[in-house]
């Protein structure tokens, strides 16, 4: 099951990174970017829930280990909170864009390296 | 569980920053005149210095404290960085005392970004598991995205969205890196006191198998750990962004990413590096001494090409990361030789004075002329000539030539590297700072060889004055360049005590 939840992630992932690479709508690419955030969270989880440390796995077990068990589901919450604060700025700075160019075009966003 | 006070002093210099950032936030709302707002920045910062400072006597003796149920690690490794990202920080707003004037009237939200993402940046320093990490450079490099795109003209707003999607790309990447690197051994933990508690470093798979880094896992965790951590570094192929950035975002801005993003990044690596996978640093080694010898190459060859001041320096930007990667790759003696990590440390507090006297003396001159393209500086030996003394005497310390800290600097890279049997790649260090003494040398001599551009406007091409505290940031910067230079013994045992935190 855990191979399943990888090849998934993985895919998302470099769907993401090519969205990324290759789209010229700043939205676009900001929803790329959430799908990168969201491939990296779904190996996360399913890393927390199939992989446990072996010296976890005796007596005390899960429930006096919670803490570690809950590890990648613990930095997967983080990762959506950053995710959402790397949106809210990508809006802000499309709100800027619009106003001065009147495009959401990033191809027409290159002033440099000419 | 809870919250102590013992954590809240162990963490006592970010506190301070991110109170002094809101602080100031508030104060601009009542105060009328905004350069009082700076200037409570700048006094300000002595909180997180003494705090930074106390810390330091705590653990000197070599031992580490730990906060927050072992996610932040004080010891003077981590130290070191918040020290000297302090003294970027008060060195940075005193000499933008006139760039931020073109903000106005939000002076004083540029001020507490820069000192967020400083915060951020100390926070990274002292980072003990990989959660930490990741929150605290986001919490770095988002107020950078506002910052780079704080000019608010078309430049500034498209450098703002390639940093934004760029440090966006290389977040996910790393964070895929790390899922991996938790996946492989079931804990986030870069360094813990007690060793009963599982860390990367202990729940590593045997190397015995022959793959590199023991499993497919680790290796790609690894290798897309390095990636993220590319972007911040600017190191080559992943430094596209960086000349980009630099020309659009307001010049300090570009100064702080320069040296204080900078050293926040290489200390991360070393740590993560050294303490998780300090035990297969054979096959890390290698990896590094490639990339710097291709990074510091890729970065001096463009350069020469560059016409925009600014984008010179951020082409310098990545071949000094370069010279930099030679320390982290030279590990001799198994990762128990602290000496690339010592020539790493001292270089970045180098690298932040040399780098930060170039910077101050092109902003000082880009606020008068507003012009950053190489050829407005001719003439600068006549029209200025103390500031083209500063930035000739910076710029012949990013070379390397002595008596200057940039020469003492190298020198301790490369014998690092030689001494971890990486003699080829010292060989290409001194090799590219030949090629790099090209284009460095080329702004001297457009500074003093040639005659000031005759003005469409009005007025002469007068004289180029600085406000007082300008000339004080660039006098401290100067005068660490050249005190280095000839007396590099005192920093050099800071960063020895510092590095031996990192390699007992």
């Amino acid at each position: 099951m855990l191979e399943r939840l990888l090849i998934l992630s993985a895919v998302l992932f470099c769907i993401g990174l090519y969205g990324v690479l290759s789209r010229r709508h700043i939205i676009a690419v900001l929803m790329a970017l959430e799908l990168m955030f969201n491939a990296v969270n779904i190996a996360l989880v399913a890393f927390s829930r199939y992989v446990t440390p072996a010296d976890l796995a005796g007596p005390g077990g899960m429930a006096e280990n919670a803490r570690y068990v809950l590890t990648g589901q613990g930095l997967a919450v983080f990762v959506i909170v950053a995710a959402a604060a790397e949106v809210a700025l990508g809006l802000a700075l499309v709100i800027a864009l619009i106003r001065r160019t009147d495009t959401l075009d990033i191809t027409g966003v290159s002033l440099m390296r000419r | 569980m809870g919250l102590t006070l013992r954590d809240l002093m162990l963490v006592s210099p970010e506190l301070a920053l991110v109170v002094l950032a809101l602080a100031i936030v508030l104060l601009d709302l009542v105060l009328e005149r905004k350069r009082f707002v700076l200037a409570v920045g700048v006094a300000g910062l002595g909180v997180p210095l003494a705090a930074a400072l106390g810390l330091w006597a705590v653990v000197a003796d070599g031992g580490a404290e730990m906060a927050f149920h072992g996610a932040l690690i004080v010891d003077t490794f981590a130290l070191y960085f918040k020290l000297l990202i302090v003294g970027i920080l008060g060195l940075l707003l005193l000499a933008s005392a006139d760039h931020i004037e073109r903000f106005r009237p939000h002076q004083a939200e540029f001020v507490a970004l820069v000192l967020l993402s400083a915060a951020g940046l100390m926070l990274l320093a002292g980072a003990a598991d990989l959660i930490a990490v990741f929150v605290s450079l986001e919490l770095a490099s988002l107020p950078v995205v506002a910052l780079v795109a704080f000019g608010k003209n078309d430049r500034s707003i498209e450098a703002g969205i390639k940093y934004l999607v760029l440090s966006g790309v290389s977040a996910a990447v790393l964070l895929y890196g790390f899922a991996f690197l938790y996946g492989a051994t079931g804990t986030v933990r870069l360094v813990a006191l007690d060793p009963a508690l599982p860390t990367i470093a202990t729940m590593l798979p045997a190397v015995a198998d022959g793959r590199p880094f023991g499993s497919t896992a680790v290796l790609v965790g690894v290798v897309l750990a390095t990636a993220g951590f590319g972007f911040k570094l600017s190191m080559v192929p992943f430094q596209m962004w960086t000349p980009d950035v630099y020309e659009g975002a307001p010049t300090p801005v570009a100064a702080f990413l320069a040296t204080a993003s900078k050293a926040a990044a290489f200390a991360i690596v070393l740590r993560l590096f050294y303490t998780a996978l300090g035990g297969a640093s054979a096959e890390w080694s290698i990896m590094f001494a490639v990339l710097a010898a291709v990074t510091m190459s890729v970065g001096n060859v463009v350069a020469i090409a560059q016409s925009n001041v600014k984008r010179l320096l951020g082409y310098s930007a990545i071949a000094q990361a370069g010279y930099m990667l030679i320390g982290v790759a030279a590990v001799a003696g198994g990762g128990g030789d602290p000496l690339g990590v010592q020539s790493v440390l001292f270089y970045l507090g180098g690298y932040a004075a040399m780098n930060l006297a170039a910077f101050f003396a092109v902003i000082a001159i880009t606020n008068v002329t507003g012009d950053d393209r190489i050829e407005a500086l001719a003439g600068m030996g006549r029209r200025s000539p103390l500031l083209a003394l500063i930035l000739a005497f910076a710029l012949i310390s990013l070379i390397g030539i002595p008596p200057t800290v940039g020469f003492m600097g190298k020198l301790f890279l490369f014998n690092a590297a030689v001494s971890a049997d990486l003699a080829w790649l010292a060989v290409f260090g001194v090799v590219n700072s030949v090629v790099s003494a090209y284009y460095y040398m080329g702004i001297v001599r457009t500074m003093y060889m040639r005659e000031p551009p005759e003005l469409d406007g009005p007025g002469e091409p007068g004289r180029i004055g600085a406000p007082v505290a300008a000339w004080l940031a660039m006098g401290v910067a100067t005068a660490g360049v050249a005190v280095l230079g000839v007396w590099p013994a005192w920093l050099l045992d800071v960063a020895g005590s510092a590095a031996g935190a990192l390699v007992p």
